[in-house]
């Protein structure tokens, strides 16, 4: 079976949508965490 | 020839020793959108993991910081997330022949297996490594368990090999009451038993409704539910059998003391509906699946009958402590 070739454009926005999407999802966690601390420290 | 009992030995063998099937092949180089992952998730059945679990933590006694809460809540959800990729992950071929499942993105040919293996154990650890560290050990132990039960226990044990599947497998999706109540109190007591029991005994009469008009697909598929196996007069009668002592824990909160008149009128208005509606089932000798409007009529009703009855919940301890 032949596969057939790969748009390189599809795939360079499918991998910028991506990592645009685990960036917001990093910077979220960061915020979650420094909540969650603050959270923990308030309630000692 | 092959049996309904046996599981798929394709499925098998992909699942269990990374083998690509012809989709993945035809993937291997073409990397899957953000939403294919977010659909591995199953958002649709988070959405009842993430309300049950929520109304069980708004329900418990005692305040709960706002971020701790939220955390929690999250965690819940992406422990129920995780557990779908993973069910998605082993189930590929199997969805790959049921018409309601063949668009998802491993039978869809989007995604190869190995990123939705590798996307459900990253997403599962992390949930309960956070909701160990944020929470509480009782809540993550909790996680935990619901995860590998849904995985272990029903997907890959008892769903191929049994039409008690849905009965024992219910479990998995009655945890997340128990978690919001462990998140929020660090215990387990009466009030989150009963929630757990009303979502597990809910579960049979829920899938068997939609298993009677959605037959054809799971026999195509060699999953042995109950209409497949026993036949549809019988899976009739079990949803109404099924309901009653669904119905019992439904209500039981009120008479025991632990909820008010409020949630206790509206669990038995919607419970007495809830049993009309199975009864309508029950006494249906439809057979075509297109025109099984009782059927439909229960599948509905059921979602909603959860969201009320732990909405309701929410409410009334709200009353009671006010």
């Amino acid at each position: 079976m032949s596969v057939p070739p790969v748009d390189e454009n599809e795939v360079r926005r499918r991998q910028r949508g991506r990592a645009i999407l685990m960036a917001v999802l990093l910077g979220g966690l960061v915020i979650l965490f420094y909540a969650i601390s603050i959270a923990k420290m308030v309630h000692k | 020839m092959k049996t309904l009992t046996q599981p798929s030995p394709a499925g098998e063998r992909g699942a269990l020793t990374g083998t690509m099937t012809s989709t993945s092949l035809m993937t291997a180089d073409m990397p899957a959108e953000w939403r294919d992952f977010l659909a591995l998730t199953k958002p649709r059945v988070m959405s009842l993991v993430v309300f049950t679990a929520l109304c069980a933590l708004l329900a418990a006694p005692g305040p709960v910081h706002p971020v701790i809460g939220f955390t929690a809540i999250l965690c819940t959800a992406l422990g129920a997330g995780a557990a779908g990729a993973l069910n998605m992950w082993y189930e590929a071929d199997i969805d790959a022949k049921m018409k309601r499942t063949a668009g998802r993105p491993l039978p869809g040919g989007r995604m190869d297996r190995q990123s939705a293996l590798h996307f459900g154990v990253g997403l599962g650890a992390f949930s309960v490594l956070l909701m160990g560290l944020a929470v509480n050990l009782l809540a993550a132990a909790i996680l935990l368990g619901s995860i590998l039960f849904y995985v272990l226990v029903y997907t890959m044990w008892l769903k191929p090999r049994t039409p008690q599947n849905i009965v024992i497998g219910g479990a998995a999706g009655a945890f997340p009451p128990l978690i919001g109540w462990a998140a929020a109190t660090g215990r387990v007591e009466l009030l989150p038993v009963l929630l757990f029991a009303l979502v597990f005994l809910w579960t049979p009469p829920h899938f068997w409704a939609l298993s009677l008009f959605v037959r054809p697909d799971y026999a195509a598929a060699g999953i042995p539910m109950l209409p497949v196996v026993a036949g549809e007069r019988v899976t009739r009668q079990h949803v109404l059998l099924y309901s009653l002592p669904m119905a019992a824990a439904a209500v039981a909160p009120w008479p025991l003391g632990l909820t008010g008149i409020f949630y206790g009128g509206l669990a038995t208005a919607a419970s007495g509906w809830f049993l009309f509606l199975a009864a309508q089932v029950a006494v249906s000798r439809e057979s075509d699946p297109a025109a099984m409007k009782p059927e439909r009529r229960l599948f509905a009703f059921s979602i909603f009958y959860l969201f009320l009855l732990f909405g309701a919940l929410v409410i009334d301890r709200w009353l009671f402590a006010a």
